[in-house]
């Protein structure tokens, strides 16, 4: 399509019906933001109940109406439905969408040489499925009885006979469900049909094969799920009862249900899924890290193709460890030991590229620069993040931490200072590319500190708070001996959460300003080797202006014998 | 591999700085034999431990976040190394192709034996134990029925007799028959069913975990043990007390509203004590209330 035939699509074709690869994946980003953001803001709601149980909330606790908070005091259920709510949004409608749908949608065409996706009406679907998913879930908030409440992972029986949030969230589910299987066939039809002439599987930036990767856990681990979805719907709606045993008794009523379901089948099924989904949220946030690390550290990246065989690995090893989210539903030492091996062994290709991103630090040259002080602390989080791991890996140490605060604190070392923070990388790296200006560097580095501070605060506390036994999801700690014991380092975390809100401001102003005001820069502002830097800054509709050709591997960085550091993979070699 | 043979070699310091803060809980224990346990029994670490098999369950804790310790802290010394000697400055520059070798096998290879002897050696056998190896009758176990509900804990003991009464759901009532014993049923007569878990020390307990509505989870944090409680199951966990005194029985998975203050005392008896105690509780209540009622 040539830039002439773009310039007379309608404003709504251009920008908002648009089958854009580009203009799609920014509005992934910015729909995807918005919802990190309103997840986060729900968090801090809950940190104030966790902090100051029964304390009214200052200032805007008025605000909220009687049925949630009466004189400014949370209710248990509203606090249930903010920390089902929490989860669902930041991992189904922040992190996935901003992963795959933003950076993934907008790099990697660009990335492979391709003027698009394969399918670009099936692009454009998966995103208004997304958004009307989104819409869905929101909604939520406003039916009676408030949003789902019985955690992001919706067990039953206590979520078939929840309040109708539930069947919100389910209706949510299968159309974020649906958006995620479209995307996910885009981009393997895409990486497989579309690369440029030259650009064979191990000249691939690390980035894409983390994306292809991560396509085909969400082709293989969602359809279970929206099965589940569906059936969990069945069981509230049509008086089926998949989930539900006989004789149920429900505040001392006995449940005129049919029975002979199983509560645990849900657990099988959805974390069938939700174990790749883990991958999900750290593949693309690796592949992302990996672009900026090699890029910063002006040398390629050490044992490329070890990390590809990992991600390889991983993903096929990620469909084989889901019943360790289940070790305490009666499960045997045989089961046991199969699902805790698994694990041990998933551990081993996560170090492999952990170590192999560490180590492309050693003779490297590196650059400061705000994606890559960001890209740098995803290392050490990611590590704790993993390691932690560990003891509730092992099913016996399990049986003490499982469901507990030390849960929460692992699996948000994974995802918060660690994927969030390759979100941040990702968001200040590729700027100039979407914009053709960069964003300030003052204000990006006061982001990345107070970020880096506050997110340890926030979630450090919890390995103790953990350790202690206290459970996860208590709407007051203090209920229990020991968790008044360790009530002091939960107040910790929630001053650790309002700070790290505050310093989110820098970059709220920093992204809006440096758009309009930012320094305007050329198409490789960072003496980039990849192919999305020989297209212009922004990229027109259809990408480049001549089909590129690639002629040598991702990351050629300080080649000898050349003036410049960098030899770009579009780059003709000399004679 | 030259680099990586440094780092595991340094591996060896700890995270411990972090680590340590939470040691006085490792080794603590309750310095009273007998009486409530009080918050200043509890602290940043592991709670008290008042359990014959939790000693296994904490080593294998510490164990692992002394190994964690170490991982961390090489890495750390070898990332913060390279960040001061590599950054970016006149004069200095990348190399391209710097290590030719193979991944940093003796890391790795450390990592996955090390690996494996915490699950062989420690993590296999403590949850067969805990799990799958139930004492058998002439271990002279107590079996205690827990039926978990929105949100209270029952607690059903055969009584004297030794014998469960027959249990279904038509004959719940909330106020004075929780659990649906089938009045009909003689065993049943002198069953005990409570809101307080009351048991003996040095005597293995097995309890019988189900729930009447929603999963719950079976938590008690001083005695290392948590299973589920699953409607339509039945599942069994044991384990032997070792200390008296007043504890808490949690619920670690969320089951509605008041999921926060699902909790149940756990009073731990002298052997002899616990005989008295079920003497009382098995004390045929409602006849007397009958027999009142006739009068």
């Amino acid at each position: 399509m040539s830039a002439e035939h773009d310039s007379e699509l309608s404003f709504f074709r251009r920008y908002v019906f648009s089958l854009d690869h580009k203009v799609i994946g920014v509005q992934y980003t910015v729909t995807a933001l918005c919802f990190l953001f309103f997840g986060f803001c729900l968090m801090m709601l809950m940190r104030w109940q966790l902090a100051y149980p029964g304390e009214p909330l200052p200032i805007i606790g008025s605000l909220f109406g009687e049925a949630a908070m009466p004189g400014g005091v949370m209710l248990p259920e509203f606090y249930n439905s903010l920390g089902a709510m929490h989860g669902t949004i930041m991992v189904f409608l922040g992190v996935v969408p901003i992963l795959v749908g933003g950076f993934g949608n907008y790099v990697m065409p660009l990335q492979i040489g391709a003027a698009d996706m394969a399918f670009p009406k099936l692009n454009m679907m998966s995103y208004w499925v997304y958004a009307a998913g989104g819409v869905v879930m929101l909604t939520g908030f406003f039916v009676p009885g408030g949003a789902a409440n019985s955690g992001w992972t919706s067990y039953p029986p206590l979520s078939d006979i929840a309040t109708t949030g539930q069947t919100v969230w389910l209706f949510g589910m299968v159309l974020l469900i649906t958006s995620s299987l479209l995307g996910s066939v885009n981009f393997i039809v895409t990486i497989a049909h579309l690369r440029a002439k030259g650009l064979t599987m191990f000249r691939l930036p690390f980035f894409v094969w983390a994306q292809l990767v991560t396509a085909f856990l969400l082709l293989l681990a969602f359809p279970p799920l929206e099965a589940a979805g569906v059936m969990q719907l069945m069981d509230r709606l049509a008086g089926t009862s998949f989930f539900l045993p006989t004789g149920l008794v429900v505040s001392g009523e006995v449940q005129q249900v049919s029975g002979g379901g199983s509560p645990i089948l849900w657990q099988h099924l959805f974390w069938f899924l939700a174990h790749p989904e883990v991958y999900v949220l750290i593949l693309p946030a690796m592949g992302i890290v990996a672009e900026v690390i090699a890029n910063n550290t002006r040398k390629p990246l050490w044992g490329y193709r070890a990390m590809v065989y990992s991600t390889i690995f991983l993903g096929f090893m990620s469909f084989i460890v889901w019943a360790h989210h289940m070790f305490m539903t009666g499960m045997g030492t045989t089961i046991s030991a199969f699902f805790a091996t698994t694990t041990m062994i998933i551990s081993i290709p996560s170090v492999v590229i952990l170590t192999a991103l560490l180590i492309s630090l050693y003779q490297a040259s590196i650059r400061f620069t705000v994606p890559m002080l960001f890209a740098l602390a995803f290392l050490p989080m990611f590590a704790i993040g993993g390691l932690t791991g560990l003891p509730l890996g092992l099913p016996a140490s399990d049986i003490h931490l499982h469901d507990t605060y030390y849960v929460i604190g692992h699996f948000h070392y994974v995802v918060a200072p660690g994927t969030i923070f390759a979100i941040f990388a990702g968001v200040y790296y590729w700027f100039p590319k979407v914009t053709g200006r960069m964003m300030n560097s003052a204000l990006g580095k006061a982001h990345f500190w107070g970020s880096f501070i506050f997110m340890n605060v926030v979630f450090m506390p919890m390995f103790w708070i953990g350790l202690a036994g206290v459970s996860r999801r208590l709407y007051d700690q203090t209920a229990y001996t020991h968790g008044e014991a360790v009530q002091d380092l939960t107040i910790t975390s929630s001053w650790g959460a309002w700070m790290l809100g505050v310093a989110q401001i820098p970059f709220i102003i920093n992204f809006f300003v440096s758009a309009r005001a930012g320094k305007k820069v050329a198409e490789n502002p960072w003496d980039s080797t990849t192919l999305e830097w020989s297209a212009p800054s922004p990229p027109p509709h259809g990408n480049f202006a001549t089909e590129p050709v690639v002629y040598r591997g991702p990351y050629e960085y300080s080649v000898p014998d050349r003036s410049q550091d960098f030899f770009p993979q579009f780059t003709p070699s000399e004679g | 591999m030259r680099i990586c043979g440094r780092t595991s070699i340094s591996a060896l310091a700890g995270m411990a700085l972090l680590f340590c803060l939470a040691t006085p809980g490792f080794a603590q224990g309750i310095a009273d034999a007998s009486g409530s346990a009080s918050v200043a029994d509890y602290g940043y670490g592991l709670p008290p431990d008042v359990s014959a098999h939790g000693h296994g369950i904490d080593q294998l804790i510490s164990i692992l976040h002394w190994f964690m310790a170490a991982l961390f802290v090489g890495w750390g010394i070898f990332f913060v190394y390279c960040l001061i000697r590599f950054r970016q400055r006149a004069g200095h520059a990348a190399v391209a192709h710097p290590v030719k070798a193979k991944p940093a096998k003796a890391l790795e290879i450390g990592v996955i034996a090390f690996e494996a002897v915490l699950l062989l050696g420690f993590s296999i056998p403590i949850w067969g134990s805990v799990k799958n190896d139930l004492p058998t009758e002439a271990d002279d176990p107590l079996r205690v029925r827990v039926i978990a509900e929105q949100f209270n804990w029952n607690f059903h003991y055969a009584g004297p007799d030794g014998a469960f009464g027959r249990t279904n759901p038509e004959f719940i009532s909330e106020a004075t028959n929780p659990i649906g014993i089938d009045p009909g049923d003689s065993a049943g007569a002198d069953d005990i069913v409570t809101g307080e878990l009351n048991l003996p020390i040095e005597r293995p307990v097995i309890c019988e975990i189900s729930s009447k509505d929603v999963i719950h989870s079976f938590s008690i944090p001083v005695m290392r043990i948590k299973q589920d409680a699953i409607p339509g199951m039945r599942i069994p966990v044991w384990f032997e007390a070792r200390k008296t005194g007043t504890f808490q029985v949690a619920c670690a998975q969320l089951c509605g509203n008041n999921h926060y203050k699902m909790l149940a005392p756990m009073v731990l008896h002298l052997p002899e004590a616990f005989a008295d105690w079920v003497r009382e509780a098995s004390a045929p209540a409602e006849e007397f209330d009958e027999d009142d009622f006739e009068d």
